[in-house]
């Protein structure tokens, strides 16, 4: 029987864990929540320590020193753009330990344990290895160490349902047996199930997977708890799977997609198409000290931050730009695409890094009704969010997201490295609009020129 | 009351709090938000160290050591990113321009 003082500990650390995701839910209190729940996790990890006689205490402690400074550098030096990968590789590494956990539960259940026991540690094992591959792919994906586009050959949605059946009956044999031979071949099998599900799924919905493999990772964590009887991983667990899973929701809805057109899209074929390479339609191009006039001469200016833009670590010369055209009088906003970015959200952190004021980051929603009185919109290193086929074309893969609506300006300028077409890897009409001008070149490059250009008007 | 309906009441009124105190956060915060929850799920560590605690052979040790690295990995790595980010969010708070 756990001490009543441990109870109550775990409970305490639970509450702490509550709090920390409603702090980290608002603005203003988000910091303080997540060292709520730094602190939480701290205590609840030394707890075991305190009252029970662990073998191996050194070499665990040393495992932990090991993965904490792994972790803390990674961190630490990753760069802002690099983050959503770096999110997706913790958390596969969490779905790898918590498979990794239940099999060694497995290992210590006998044949006398309650039914319901095993089937949660056959799903730890499963889910664990689904979320750790399915985290590794997406951090390929991002990294781009491998092709961003989706990945689907002849015979996939077979496969994938061969390979769902096999899961449910390993699971089965797991349940039955309780045998460490069965968990393994379970992982083994998770883990291919977990590489077939991200790899038909297209760059610009990682992050969406990102999150359903986090709500994962949560539940599976909650399984190990009740397995191991523990509070604090149940609750924890529980509340990553539910709060991950309906931010996977608001996700979706952001883009105006539904999780199983993004998971299974490319599965069913059509969500593939795209161009892919660049085209060599007709287009018009400028050199900076055209666009510069463009710029420096109009009234109202409204800049779109991509990835691209990140990517080419432009920030700080973007708000340079802006703040010279702001001295020349015109009234210059950023239009904020919920996606921008590679995540929900990851804009922002960027342009914050660049100390761009708060003010001028305006959102979607309110942005739009304002673009067809606005005489130049800069695009720099965004595609997909501005591409009208979202609103016009119903065989684009982005059919239905919410877009700004940047075609309905007086004049476009796009700053681009090439004519490849975006991370949905289709093309955007609105690059051949006669009032369109792309001035190509790496971003930050284009910038630095188009500063020095609108300086000497 | 049954054990197993002890913690199933703790589930299902976990889920509902999991909802509930997330439902209105605005799009600004999902990546921080879902990079803290993602650090919250790393307590799966605690598990580690318990089950590699009591392995009796060296294949449950070396399994639970790798279980505990990548779990730390998970936890701290998480919330220093997390804690990275939401500086960017509060920093420019005071005069608003911070250069």
């Amino acid at each position: 029987m756990t001490p009543t003082w441990v109870q109550l500990v775990h409970l305490a650390c639970a509450v702490c864990f509550i709090l920390a995701l409603k702090g980290l839910a608002g603005p203003r209190t988000a910091r303080a929540g997540n060292l709520v729940g730094a602190l939480a996790a701290v205590v609840a990890v030394a707890v075991p320590f305190g009252y029970l006689e662990l073998d191996h205490v050194a070499l665990i402690v040393a495992a932990i020193a090991v993965g904490g400074v792994v972790g803390a550098v990674g961190a630490r030096r990753v760069q802002m753009t690099q983050m959503p990968q770096l999110v997706a590789l913790f958390n596969g590494v969490g779905g790898g330990a918590a498979a990794l956990v239940a099999l060694l539960e497995l290992d210590h259940l006998g044949p006398a344990t309650p039914g319901f026991d095993v089937v949660a540690t056959a799903f730890t094992v499963a889910v664990g290895a689904v979320s750790f591959a399915g985290s590794v792919v997406t951090f390929a994906k991002l990294q781009e160490l491998m092709t961003s586009r989706p990945v689907v050959f002849p015979g996939l949605p077979v496969l994938f349902g061969v390979l769902l059946a096999m899961l449910l009956v390993l699971a089965g044999l797991v349940v039955a047996e309780v045998s460490v031979g069965w968990g393994v071949a379970l992982a083994l099998a998770g883990l291919v199930a977990g590489a077939l599900l991200v790899l038909p799924v297209g760059g610009a919905d990682v992050p969406i997977v990102i999150s359903l493999l986090n709500a994962l990772t949560g539940l599976t964590v909650a399984a190990g708890g009740y397995v191991l009887g523990n509070v604090v991983l149940l609750v924890a667990g529980t509340l990553v799977g539910a709060s991950g899973s309906f931010l996977t929701l608001l996700m979706a809805r952001a883009m105006g997609r539904s999780v199983g057109n993004i998971l299974f899209g490319a599965l069913r074929g059509g969500s593939t198409l795209g161009a892919g390479e660049a085209s060599d339609r007709p287009v018009r191009s400028a050199g900076p000290e055209d666009v510069a006039i463009l710029l420096g001469y109009a009234e109202r200016v409204v800049v779109v931050p991509g990835y691209g833009l990140a990517v080419a670590q432009a920030q700080h010369t973007l708000r340079e730009l802006v703040e010279v055209l702001a001295a020349r009088g015109a009234r210059v906003d950023y239009a904020i695409h919920p996606v921008a970015g590679r995540m929900p959200g990851h804009m922002n952190v960027l342009l914050a890094e660049a100390q761009v004021p708060y003010e001028q980051l305006v959102e979607m929603d309110d942005i739009n009704p304002d673009l067809p009185h606005t005489d130049v919109v800069l695009v720099v290193g965004a595609n997909d969010v501005v591409n009208p086929a979202a609103r016009s074309n119903p065989a684009a893969p982005i059919y239905g997201m919410p877009i700004l609506d940047v075609d309905q300006a007086r004049q476009v300028v796009f700053l681009k490295r090439s004519m490849r077409p975006g991370f949905a890897g289709i093309e955007n009409e609105l690059l051949f609009d006669p009032r369109t001008t792309l001035l190509f070149g790496d971003a930050k490059e284009s910038l630095t020129r188009l500063v020095a250009a609108v300086k000497a008007l | 009351m049954d054990e197993s309906v002890v913690w199933l009441t703790i589930v299902v009124l976990s889920v509902f709090v999991g909802v509930e105190v997330i439902s209105k956060v605005s799009s600004t915060l999902h990546t921080p938000l879902m990079s803290g929850a993602n650090a919250i799920h790393g307590i799966i560590l605690l598990g580690a160290v318990l089950v590699t605690g009591s392995a009796d052979s060296t294949t449950t040790l070396v399994v639970g050591l790798v279980a505990t690295v990548l779990a730390t990995v998970n936890l701290v790595g998480g919330f220093v990113v997390t804690d990275r980010m939401l500086q960017m969010f509060t920093r420019r708070r005071p005069g608003g321009d911070g250069r």
